[in-house]
């Protein structure tokens, strides 16, 4: 089955002179915004010398930090009118970095959705229950449109309430679902408490993204539930989900090269190395009208697997996610940098400066603990002020990095201090 | 106007071990001690001979500890004793934050200690009602 057969089995010679045309309307397109403008000239590239797919590797690369000195707008080409979409990711410093899209970016993305669906065997007659975050967060609207491009009945069930979930999958017949690997396992435990079979629902697949997992996880999730789990890639700065998603051969994810230029980097070095190698992933977005990005570093380490699948797809599979090139953390499908932690702990003068962050998997859910210390001299003795510190900690937290996280106060000096390379994050979470 | 010693200690062994040794060490005595406990930390409440140095030797360890003053007031040992005041008290609509008490003399005087917003208003209602509310000195040396 396929969504869009002559792209999705399109020959190399041709997807690569189709990556071309498009990479040069990409890259006059981003040198017209003020970001790129200011880096081509810093770099001293002309954009007119990239003659070929090979000359990409001469341009700069665009990370995190240069979405977060750009925001809100400095990567985006077209006026403000013509822009009907804005999803954000969380950032290190507290500011979001943000990504907007036109009507057509919206059109495209659904369609690179549904052609990932339709990779795994889902048509119009499924009904589609989405157990992502609707939000800010792509992971939920963007699985939602492409559902509905591609004609399935969807379920907006967003994250969470567990029981209603239950509810909904059984009443509407739910056929695929849309969730967190973690979240996953937590429902298969809810079902069964529930005295209900999982094997006897009508869900016969999971797209798991988000976060990453062991294929024993897969492996897992596919037991206890009865059903086929397919793995999913993307970022919003890539859009969101639909980046990357497996076929029903279930080895690796397909890229849609049409879309994205791939290349696996040598993190230290930034060298481009050759397919198959393990490095990380680099990605130039082919095709967004409202943000361009070029050589975007997604600290992902992964692979290309080279080989054609079986399924007839010619794009480039990559393999599964083995890593994170920074220090960035994946806590219940949601991205969260220890520094945004240390800037909102050390904005509460009744804090020490030493903390750490404690990842636990509690009944198949992410915990997150922060352990801060006390402030001898801010202790007033009482423990109602204590508790509304805790309480005002954790609110703070949440409202930044959207996870409510357990707050424990640890007595003045009981934490290793943050001299040298104090290890802060424990993540004692086995995936 | 009497003081206790608040501490704070996580729940973990030792940590009483930990601050005792301090007093111990310098011959500071423990009148009373009660602890509030609030899960993963509580607050130790030590009513001291000497609460001022406890306090600030306890601080130079690097233990967070503060000076929190309270009301002692005298109460005889026998049944009622608490009673009286406790009246007293809901009469004057003053609501009690924190409390212990203890025995000074067996079925002849206690003491009980509490903590509450408005410290002097509390002591004149307990004054004009003839209970005797204890300064610093009278409490610590008792």
């Amino acid at each position: 089955m396929f969504w869009d057969k002559d792209i999705e089995t399109i020959d190399r010679p041709s997807l690569e002179k189709l990556q071309f045309e498009k990479l040069q309307k990409a890259l006059s397109a981003a040198a017209s915004t003020s970001f790129y403008q200011k880096v081509f000239e810093e770099h001293s590239v002309n954009i007119n010398n990239i003659k070929t797919l090979e000359h990409l590797k001469d341009l700069p690369f665009t990370t995190k930090q240069d979405l977060r000195v750009s925001y809100p707008d400095g990567m985006v080409p077209v006026s403000r009118s013509q822009i009907v979409r804005m999803h954000a990711s969380s950032g290190t410093t507290g500011k979001s970095t943000v990504i907007f899209y036109t009507q057509k970016d919206i059109d495209d993305w659904a369609n690179l959705v549904a052609r990932c669906m339709v990779a795994t065997g889902t048509n119009r007659d499924d009904v589609f229950q989405n157990m992502m975050g609707y939000g800010l967060f792509t992971g939920g609207l963007g699985l939602h449109y492409g559902a509905e491009r591609l004609g399935c009945m969807v379920i907006p069930a967003s994250s969470g309430n567990t029981l209603k979930q239950i509810q909904l999958m059984q009443d509407f017949e739910t056929t695929v679902i849309h969730i967190t690997p973690s979240y996953a396992l937590h429902l298969v435990e809810v079902i069964n408490e529930q005295g209900i079979d999982p094997h006897q629902m009508l869900v016969s697949k999971a797209y798991l993204g988000a976060e990453p997992y062991s294929e024993a996880t897969r492996l897992k999730i596919e037991n206890q539930f009865g059903i086929d789990a397919y793995n999913s890639y993307g970022m919003s700065e890539m859009n969101g989900p639909g980046v990357a998603f497996e076929c029903t051969y279930k080895n690796g994810m397909h890229l849609w090269e049409d879309f994205y230029i791939i290349e696996i980097i040598d993190p230290d070095t930034g060298e481009v190395l050759a397919p198959g190698e393990e490095g990380e992933l680099v990605l130039t977005h082919l095709n967004r009208e409202a943000m361009p990005i070029i050589r975007y570093r997604t600290r992902d380490l992964t692979r290309i697997i080279p080989d054609q699948c079986e399924c007839g797809r010619t794009h480039y599979r990559i393999d599964r996610i083995k890593g994170r090139t920074d220090d960035m953390l994946i806590v219940s499908g949601v991205n969260v940098f220890p520094s945004q932690i240390e800037t909102v702990l050390m904005s509460f003068p009744e804090v020490g400066n030493n903390y750490q962050i404690v990842l636990e998997r509690e009944d198949n859910l992410d915990r997150m603990h922060v352990k801060v210390e006390l402030y001898s001299k801010m202790f007033h003795g009482e423990i109602k002020e204590l508790e509304q510190l805790k309480a005002r900690l954790r609110e703070s937290l949440r409202a930044l990095i959207t996870i409510n996280p357990r707050i424990e106060l640890m007595e003045p000096g009981s934490l290793p201090p943050s001299m040298g390379k104090a290890k802060r994050v424990f993540d004692n979470r086995s995936i | 106007m009497p003081y206790q010693v608040s501490v704070f200690a996580e729940n973990k062994p030792g940590k009483i071990e930990r601050i005792t040794s301090v007093l111990n060490e310098n011959e500071i005595n423990i009148r009373a001690i009660t602890i509030a406990d609030s899960g993963d930390y509580g607050i130790i409440k030590l009513l001291l001979d000497r609460p001022e140095e406890g306090c600030d030797l306890l601080k130079e360890k690097g233990i967070a500890a503060t000076l929190k003053e309270i009301v002692a007031v005298k109460i005889e040992d026998k049944p009622g004793g608490l009673y009286h005041i406790a009246s007293l008290l809901r009469e004057n609509n003053i609501n009690v934050d924190d409390a212990y008490g203890f025995m000074v003399k067996s079925h002849e005087e206690s003491v009980f200690v509490f903590q509450v917003d408005n410290i002097q208003g509390a002591e004149k209602i307990l004054k004009d009602a003839g209970f005797t509310t204890l300064r610093d000195k009278e409490l610590y040396l008792l």
